[in-house]
């Protein structure tokens, strides 16, 4: 499968031509910054058909499986494709959680039938997931949930809530942690896992504005909903296993996603061209020495970031502490970038009194949005706090708190 | 414009870098442990002669040397293998002295130098430089030693500062001005006179430092290196410089990290062990992070160090980001001690001593930093 440098240049030129040649259209509305920031119609469309458009043009899903709907082909391709998209600064993929986590996961655990029925819809986004783990109780206590799922013959019948369910309301499968039994001492032991169906009876996705005044995650209701046994993946009980294995894949600290870009990403050479236009004293506020010097240190973390990847490649260089770079990615990654659009904002003198929608106001207001977004980051998918915990406990072996 | 900060990292970790990194880690534990650490401090010297003969034994003096002159002809990025771990053990061998001045005479050696001097280098010769001088600038051209002609020899004058090993240096490499132009000049041990060096008190009590008074010392012309180069062989002198350093701050890094984490899982307080507060738990996490960044640009700056441009941009971050980073784990780790980290017999102080001493030499990260803006921005 070794493929020469040749092969693979002659690889990204096709690929860079294909998108290039396939650009989208500049939409005439607001885009989301990520696939957690979805909050119109007409957004939730564009995007949906610029990830089908990639995926039947091979582009995703490119490692995985042909029997499934996949390429079948090698993920260094895949890295490839991602990176163009990424570096050309194409619209992310919208069903994120299909393709970065649930799908990745009914791969690894789910039955032949699972990877039949759900693995194409997740690539052409033809059924978009959402993730029901955390409730309106039990947020970074997710052992802890306690949405109810009893069984019922064949069935099991869901009462409860779910909260902050990203594309909630766009979703027709959710990848369920509820609680299977109550009584047990062991609160881990009572959870199950569940691919779940959105749009059935009972099920009731309400949208929640988020701090930018937009949409994006809702409180998912449940109310006495059936769902047949077959929706379970990893047995009943096995909940808490399947959910860190979701993790995982959710925290980048484990491979398998089918590629893409999930969110609109921000390069420090972009802060340092609005440092170049502002401003400071009568001159470009990139010959103040104090923001230089900061500028620098975001280019260095960047960096940085970039070269902690490339030797995570490198056994023989991790081998004192092997999980230490995949399971901070997502910690010092996601805190760097909320530094950085801080900064940005900042540097903007008056202007950054405006937002969104006033023309004077910078790049559009993109970096306010971008800094407000950035917190779905430090919050979602396991807050910036917890991952600290993880990290000293796992890789330094710390006692737990 | 913009291009330029449109940095994609490559690492490349060959099979020799791969070997010496494991036999460079199990020789620096096996001869460097911590009682060694503590003895060597009281003693005259930064590192025992028998220590520094199984180095040279080990070949890794001449490690990149070309074969030519009697060395392995390999890179850099080969001898950051090697220091990396002596940072780690706390073993301040002359061997980063020795290197640079090797690479220098690389550079701007004439032939009649580079035939005789590498050579011996690569036998066990221990050099070192004396590039500093007492106004404490980084700038390797703010020069007032001098050079000049008297009776068909060099005569110097003036103060070099900060020579580290010098006393028991083969050969000393010394920049001064020299007919109005920066040179430099090779000095041998056998024409400095004992009562011209003395030893310095400096905050890293694990390595030897030294004062030159130049006022008196003759030396033969032909120890002068090709002046033209000078200005080139002083960039090569603190690049890589910049890279050694950065790899023994790496090594030493980890060291304090494992420190501060053994301390957090050993010691209790209100019946729990203090590694489990969040207040302890959350910066060492933290600083492990730095750390590993330090790393990844370290060998990043390792892989590309020959390029121009992206050697220095790389070497430079690394640096930067090494230096922060060990500086942020060693003052931790004295807090994180409680009272016993304020003792001299606490490891804290040996970490916060050396971070200290690092930023002091060839540039701490606001240095870098602004030589990053002028390449970059
Ligand atoms: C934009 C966005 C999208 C999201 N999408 C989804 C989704 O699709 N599906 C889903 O299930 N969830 C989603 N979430 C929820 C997210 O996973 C939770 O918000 C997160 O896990 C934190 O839980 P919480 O909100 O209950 O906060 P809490 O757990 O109540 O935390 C409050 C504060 O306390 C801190 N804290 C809590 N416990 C500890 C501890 N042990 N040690 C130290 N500090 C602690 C936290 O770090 C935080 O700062 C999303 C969240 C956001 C912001």
């Amino acid at each position: 499968m070794n493929k020469t440098d040749n092969e693979l240049d002659d690889f990204r030129y096709e690929v860079r031509d294909w998108l290039e040649k396939n650009r989208p259209k500049k939409p005439d509305f607001l885009m989301p910054q990520s696939f957690m920031e979805v909050g119109t119609d007409e957004q939730f469309h564009y995007l949906r058909e610029w990830q089908q458009k990639v995926y039947e043009a091979g582009f995703l899903g490119m490692a995985w499986p042909r029997e499934y709907g996949g390429g079948g082909r090698s993920q260094i391709l895949q890295d490839i494709a991602t990176q163009e998209m990424k570096v050309g600064k194409f619209p992310f993929m919208i069903n994120a959680i299909g393709v970065s986590w649930a799908g990745p996961l009914i791969l690894n655990m789910g039955t032949e039938e699972d990877k039949r029925k759900y693995i194409k819809g997740i690539l052409s986004a033809e059924d978009i997931w959402c993730q029901g783990f955390s409730e309106p109780d039990h947020g970074s206590d997710l052992g802890n949930v306690q949405l109810k799922a009893e069984r019922d013959g064949d069935d099991y019948i869901l009462t409860g809530s779910k909260i902050w369910t990203t594309l909630g309301n766009y979703a027709k499968y959710m990848i369920l942690l509820a609680r299977t039994n109550p009584k047990i001492e062991n609160k881990y032991a009572g959870l199950s896992y569940f691919l779940s169906p959105m749009k059935i009876q009972g099920v009731d996705p309400v949208p929640i504005q988020k701090l930018t005044g937009e949409y994006g995650f809702c409180q998912t209701y449940f109310d006495g909903v059936r769902i047949p046994a077959s929706c379970l993946i990893g047995g009943e009980g096995n909940g808490w296993r399947v959910a860190i294995q979701t993790l995982q894949y959710e925290r980048n600290a484990e491979g398998g996603a089918a590629g893409g870009p999930t969110s609109e990403i921000p390069y420090v050479h972009e802060v340092i061209d609005v440092a170049r236009k502002i401003k400071r004293d009568g001159k470009p506020a990139i010959e103040n020495p104090h923001i230089r010097d900061q500028a620098i240190k975001f280019l260095i973390t960047e960096v940085a970031c970039r070269a902690n990847l490339v030797r995570d490649e490198i056994p023989s260089l991790v081998i004192e502490r092997p999980q230490s770079l995949s399971m901070s990615l997502k910690g010092y990654g996601c805190d760097f970038w909320q530094k950085m659009q801080e900064f940005a904002m900042s540097l903007q003198g008056q202007s950054a009194a405006y937002y969104v929608g006033d023309d004077l106001a910078v790049a559009g207001g993109r970096w306010h949005r971008a800094y407000f977004n950035s917190f779905s980051t430090t919050i979602g998918g396991g807050t910036t706090e917890i991952q600290r915990n993880i990290v000293g406990e796992r890789i330094l072996g710390l006692p737990k708190s | 414009m913009s291009d330029k900060l449109k940095i994609y990292p490559v690492i490349n970790f060959s099979d020799e870098q791969e070997q010496l990194l494991e036999v460079a880690t199990n020789f620096c534990r096996n001869r460097w442990p911590n009682e060694r650490i503590r003895q060597q401090i009281k003693d005259e010297d930064s590192i025992d002669a028998y220590v520094w003969q199984e180095i040279v034994e080990l070949g890794w003096p001449g490690v990149a040397i070309p074969e030519e002159y009697g060395g392995s002809g390999l890179d850099l990025a080969e001898v950051v293998t090697l220091v990396e771990p002596m940072g780690q053990y706390l073993l301040a061998s002359p061997l980063v002295s020795t290197t640079v001045v090797a690479q220098a005479l690389i550079v701007a050696g004439t032939d009649n130098q580079k035939s005789h001097l590498l050579p011996a280098i690569c036998e066990g010769s221990v050099a070192s430089q004396a590039l500093s001088e007492p106004h404490g600038d980084w700038d390797l051209l703010n020069l007032n030693c001098k050079a000049e002609r008297e009776h068909g020899k060099l005569s110097l004058s003036g103060t070099k500062n900060l020579i580290t090993d010098a006393h028991v240096a083969d050969i000393i490499l010394v920049s001064v001005i020299f007919e109005g132009e920066p040179a430099l000049v090779m000095v041998a041990k056998e024409d400095i006179p004992q009562s011209s060096i003395r030893r310095e008190t400096i905050i890293d009590e694990t390595r030897r430092s030294y004062r030159l008074c130049l006022d008196g010392i003759a030396v033969p012309v032909d120890n002068l290196l090709r002046q033209e180069d000078t200005i080139k062989a002083l960039n090569r002198i603190e690049l890589v410089s910049c890279l050694l350093h950065t790899a023994e701050i790496c090594g030493a890094n980890n060291a304090a990290i494992n420190t501060v984490v053994e301390y957090l899982n050993t010691r209790k307080q209100f019946g729990r062990f203090i590694g489990s507060y969040q207040a302890l738990k959350h910066p060492t996490v933290q600083c492990l992070q730095e750390y590993e960044a330090a790393r990844s640009l370290l060998y990043y700056a390792a892989s590309v160090f020959e390029n121009e441009h992206e050697g220095e941009v790389a070497v430079r971050m690394a640096k930067a980001q090494a230096g922060m980073a060990f500086s942020f784990i060693a003052d931790r780790a004295i807090q994180f001690h409680g009272g016993f980290g304020f003792t001299y017999e606490c490891d804290a102080q040996l970490y916060r001593r050396r971070a200290i001493w690092h930023e002091s030499q060839f540039g701490d990260g606001n240095y870098h930093r602004q030589k990053l803006a002028e390449l970059l921005l």
